[in-house]
């Protein structure tokens, strides 16, 4: 596997097969993106450095309360689009009067994609057992692009900054994510989880994590 | 270099007011990503040009009856501050930069791939904090690195020059004397790669011959700025790895 930084429009290869970020001419591949170009096999694809979150059907998503209307919660997906909660999608019967009871506008609830109708409406459904509306902690925005870095090889990173930290951590597809624990704790998670989103995408970042952990450790 | 009356000769002994060849042009800088509200940012210095561009998007439509049902819709705004040129400017929309708002938009469009954000909007908004000659053209280059910072999917990169005739010459990337008193301004935008001509004005008056000369100086004059889009882009990339 190879890593090489591309611009929209740089020639990938000729008769291979192109994956995300990527776009085809007769049978050549380019890059429709600016990111990093990851071969795997026959298989390339573009993981963009920045860009906005595309949502998928089953994904967990931290949204925040933007308006409420009579049988629906519209929430702020960090994505091009707002999602829809529906009444029927909340986790309990309620009336619709209640509704800003329940959740307010400005408060923050993780949700799963139901569905997406196109073109493009976002459903969101909190009927999962993992959906929760967040009342402590703090959410902060990452870049979506750097997720995979953060949350590492099967779970790697997070684990450790969850373990080295003691935070409950929580990261969502959309870019965003929660931390909870002591003050003093959710800012030191808060520092590392900006340090792996600022160069992720580079090797011994673990090692990175433990020293800049047991540096502030010493303080 | 103030000069308010039309010089005698644009080119003496090969070189232009300047100090440059006919087809050489102004040096470049060109940093990506300088804005941290914007989701893509650029800001460039061409000459005496200074102009910052910032991509917003894609983000939902605000007013919602201008949204497209399968495809995003491209806003540009080109702007000039108020102290941009010599005399003040009366600040806001005018004609003029209504109009370049449009080519310029007309100009990148194309490369964008528009189709897989329907509903949604991408703004591109180009500041001219300092103007000397060519500003659309500065704008277009800035704006297509801005749109590929932002992580907008696009074809390629757009590339923009001007050519324009002074002395009864063709000469690359006009400043602001001879595009004031030149005989003729011609800006181009292209895809490099593919040759593909997204903008093309013209002002003044150049002979057929002239004009074939002219467009094959502006297709030479955008590769070199597509490098520099290019290197500005990859360098980027490169600052992170150092940090």
């Amino acid at each position: 596997m190879s890593k090489d930084i591309v611009i929209p429009g740089y020639l990938l290869g000729e008769d291979i097969n192109g994956g995300d970020g990527t776009f085809k001419e007769g049978n050549r591949v380019y890059s429709a993106v600016y990111g990093i170009a990851k071969r795997v096999n026959n298989k390339i694809e573009v993981i963009s450095l920045k860009g906005k979150y595309n949502p998928k059907k089953g994904d967990l998503l931290i949204g925040i309360v933007t308006d409420i209307t009579f049988s629906m919660w519209i929430l702020d997906i960090n994505s091009p689009y707002y999602g829809f909660l529906h009444l029927s999608d909340y986790t309990k019967k309620i009336e619709k009067e209640d509704m800003s009871k329940e959740i307010g506008i400005g408060e923050t609830v993780i949700a799963k994609v139901k569905e997406i109708e196109m073109p493009i409406r976002i459903n969101l459904t909190m009927n999962d057992n993992r959906c929760k509306i967040i009342r402590t902690g703090v959410v902060i925005d990452v870049s979506y692009a750097k997720i995979p870095d953060i949350i590492g090889k099967g779970g790697s990173t997070i684990n450790l900054i969850k373990k080295k930290t003691n935070c409950d951590i929580y990261v969502a597809q959309n870019g965003r994510v929660w931390i909870n624990g002591s003050d003093e704790m959710i800012k030191l998670a808060i520092n590392i989880i900006k340090m792996v989103e600022k160069d992720g995408c580079f090797d011994n970042i673990s090692e990175k994590i433990t020293r800049e952990i047991d540096k502030d450790g010493d303080r | 270099m103030e000069i308010d009356e039309k010089p005698e000769r644009f080119i003496v002994d090969g070189l232009r007011l300047d100090g440059r060849k006919k087809d050489e042009i102004r040096p470049i800088k060109m940093e990506a990503g300088v804005m941290n509200r914007a989701d893509g940012s650029c800001y460039i210095e061409w000459g005496n040009n200074k102009i910052i561009a910032a991509v917003y998007g894609p983000r939902e439509v605000h007013p919602r009856h201008l949204q497209e049902t399968y495809r995003a819709i491209l806003r540009y705004r080109y702007n000039m501050a108020s102290f941009a040129v010599d005399e003040r400017r009366r600040p806001g929309p005018d004609r003029r930069s209504i109009e370049i708002s449009k080519v310029s938009r007309e100009a990148i469009e194309p490369v964008l791939m528009l189709e897989q954000y329907p509903r949604s909007s991408i703004d591109v908004f180009v500041e001219v904090l300092q103007a000397d000659a060519g500003t659309r053209a500065a704008g277009i280059t800035a704006a297509s690195v801005a749109l590929a910072d932002a992580g907008i999917p696009m074809r390629n990169l757009v590339s923009a020059i001007s050519v324009g005739k002074v002395d009864g010459e063709v000469v690359l990337d006009l400043n602001k004397i001879e595009d004031n008193f030149g005989d003729a301004d011609m800006p181009v935008a292209m895809i490099v790669e593919s040759g593909e001509v997204t903008l093309l004005q013209m002002d003044g008056i150049f002979t057929k011959n002239e004009f074939i000369e002219a467009m094959e100086l502006a297709k030479r004059g955008c590769s070199q700025i597509y490098d520099i889009q290019r290197d500005c882009l990859i360098s980027k990339y490169k600052k992170l790895d150092s940090d």
